[in-house]
């Protein structure tokens, strides 16, 4: 599916996951993060850098490993990324929603 | 416009067991419910509330006996070290895919936002006091509180 997002047409899913991650920049991180009502703070940006390095390294996600990151503690995550923290925080990254389930 | 389409809002899972692939069960149920964006709300009844026994919960065991997916006699899962084998051969394969030990999923899911209750019936039952309990508890309560919590639409009960 294609769909436009901060001017630029974007491949994504029918979830709303983006499917090619070079199409990403932070204007379309923000348009996404917009129709999840989220207003992306500094302390939003530092964890979504943290996401997509991981994604980079192929290190699979989940909310133990966000939470064991030093970067931001689980009770942070769900009040930074509320609803699904996991599911909206790797959706504004561009990146796949992770398959895990711990 | 009061129409509702079905979609799950909250989880209400009751844990009565203390067999270690039990209280599993029950924990990765309710922390997906809130990775989903689902609330969840667990009640520790009966055998269950050694999973938030300060003592009992670092030493739940695999049941090997009356287990048919253990694949072997149940006179051999009887023997003394049985439990012991399964449960080390057990907390060894989640390790490796990730799976946190007891006292820190736990964690994960009070700082996920998942209430966990205590059985008020079953805590007397065993003579049980709430400083036995883990802190991060939300209560004691009985069934009828348990129920007013689950109440409203799209609330889901799970008996395990």
């Amino acid at each position: 599916m294609e769909k436009i997002l901060a001017g630029k047409t974007i491949n994504v899913n029918e979830e709303g996951f983006m499917t090619d991650f070079s199409q990403w920049n932070k204007e379309v991180g923000e348009a996404i993060s917009k129709e999840a009502n989220i207003l992306l703070s500094p302390r939003h940006w530092q964890v979504i850098d943290y996401i997509q390095g991981e994604f980079k390294k192929e290190v699979p996600l989940s909310i133990r490993r966000v939470g064991k990151s030093g970067v931001v503690d689980i009770k942070e995550f769900y009040s930074l990324f509320p609803n699904a923290p996991l599911k909206t925080a790797t959706k504004i990254a561009g990146i796949p929603k992770p398959a895990s389930c711990i | 416009m009061n129409e509702f389409n079905g979609e799950i809002k909250k989880m209400m899972i009751i844990l009565s067991k203390a067999t270690l692939e039990n209280v599993y069960a029950a924990f990765v149920l309710a922390n997906g419910a809130r990775m989903e964006g689902i609330e969840a709300e667990m009640f520790f009844t009966f055998f269950g509330l050694e999973a938030i026994h300060k003592k009992k919960l670092e030493h739940l065991h695999v049941a090997t006996v009356g287990n048919p997916a253990m694949h072997m006699p149940t006179m051999l899962g009887g023997l003394p070290g049985m439990e012991a084998l399964a449960t080390g051969m057990m907390k060894k394969e989640m390790e490796k895919i990730d799976m946190p030990d007891v006292h820190e999923f736990l964690d994960i899911l009070k700082a996920s936002g998942v209430k966990l209750w205590a059985c008020k019936l079953a805590m007397d039952m065993f003579h049980y006091k709430k400083e036995d309990m883990i802190d991060d508890i939300d209560g004691v309560i009985t069934v009828g509180d348990f129920y007013k919590q689950g109440s409203g639409l799209g609330s889901h009960m799970l008996f395990i």
